[in-house]
């Protein structure tokens, strides 16, 4: 069998979209609802009702990337900036994905598998900053 | 129902967490190479969300035409259709942070059990914030109309 294809970087960035992709086509024909972290997260950290299966989904995915790490004996990618960098870039992450409803899952992958315009105009304007900033950030 | 829904909830997150790590978000020099084109560009996230997008788009074309989910009485989906200030303004400030830092919430959780100091911080940092921006932007569709508007 050909194993040329595990390691020519293509296989893995597929398989994990395809994976993400499977979890999101479950959560939506099994209990209605869209995979977006941070709307999940942040029902999480401020819950109004009891977020049970939020809390469910979270421990999940904890559980399989930890288990990943584990198991192919990688270590957790490190970091690359300096925690000054964690704390501007959480608190842009915070205020953007509660103003504009929705992170890389729920508008970049699931808004836009169900064609919704909202999440298309999103996805693009979160790319296009993330590329401007992420190349001035580069040549600091 | 409400047990069968956590079950697959812990399922579904389960396989997230997988395919968030085999696809390389979870390391801030991928996702900045990423997002900086110019330099060297790794096109890779590009195959991660094409992927994830051809599965769940002509599988939620199907889903859809179900009048309800099998383990819930409704779909619990977006109704506002409006692009507005809010949508872009929230957009581009979350990839300010996404461009800042290489993370976006995602990964950022996904990375909790490798207990580096960084990547916790940026979570604490982003739930402060998400509190905060909830406590001064009024205007919040899912606060008044209870309708849940997050992706």
């Amino acid at each position: 069998m050909n194993l040329e294809i595990l390691n020519s970087g293509v296989f893995t960035p597929l398989a994990g979209g395809l994976l993400i992709g499977t979890s999101a086509i479950l959560m939506m024909l099994l209990n209605g609802r869209v995979v977006g972290i941070s709307g999940i997260f942040y029902q999480l950290t401020t819950p109004s009702k009891k977020p049970v299966w939020q809390l469910g989904f979270i421990l999940g995915l904890l559980t399989s990337a930890f288990m990943y790490y584990r198991i192919t004996g990688q270590a957790y990618p490190e970091m690359i900036r300096p925690w000054q960098f964690a704390i501007v870039g959480g608190i842009f992450v915070g205020v953007g994905t509660r103003l504009g409803s929705g992170c890389t899952s729920g508008h970049g992958v699931c808004g836009i598998s169900r064609f919704s315009p909202r999440s298309l105009i999103a996805t693009i304007t979160f790319i296009g900053t993330g590329i401007i900033t992420a190349s001035l950030v580069s040549f600091l | 129902m409400k047990h069968l829904q956590i079950i697959t909830s812990i399922f579904a997150g389960l396989l997230f967490g997988l395919g968030l790590a085999l696809s390389g978000m979870l390391d801030p020099a991928i996702v900045t190479a990423f997002l900086t084109p110019l330099n060297n560009w790794d096109y890779s996230l590009i195959l991660v969300m094409g992927s994830a997008i051809g599965v769940t788009a002509p599988s939620y074309y199907f889903i859809f035409k179900n009048k309800a989910p099998l383990f819930d009485t409704e779909f619990h989906i977006s109704q506002i259709k409006e692009i507005d200030k809010r949508l872009i303004l929230g957009a581009a400030l979350f990839g300010i942070g996404w461009g800042i830092y290489g993370l976006c919430p995602g990964p950022a959780i996904a990375q909790l059990f490798s207990f580096q100091f960084e990547p916790i911080l940026f979570i604490l940092t982003m739930a402060l914030s998400m509190f905060i921006t909830d406590k001064f932007s009024d205007k919040n569709p899912s606060a008044h109309t209870g309708v849940q508007s997050d992706e």
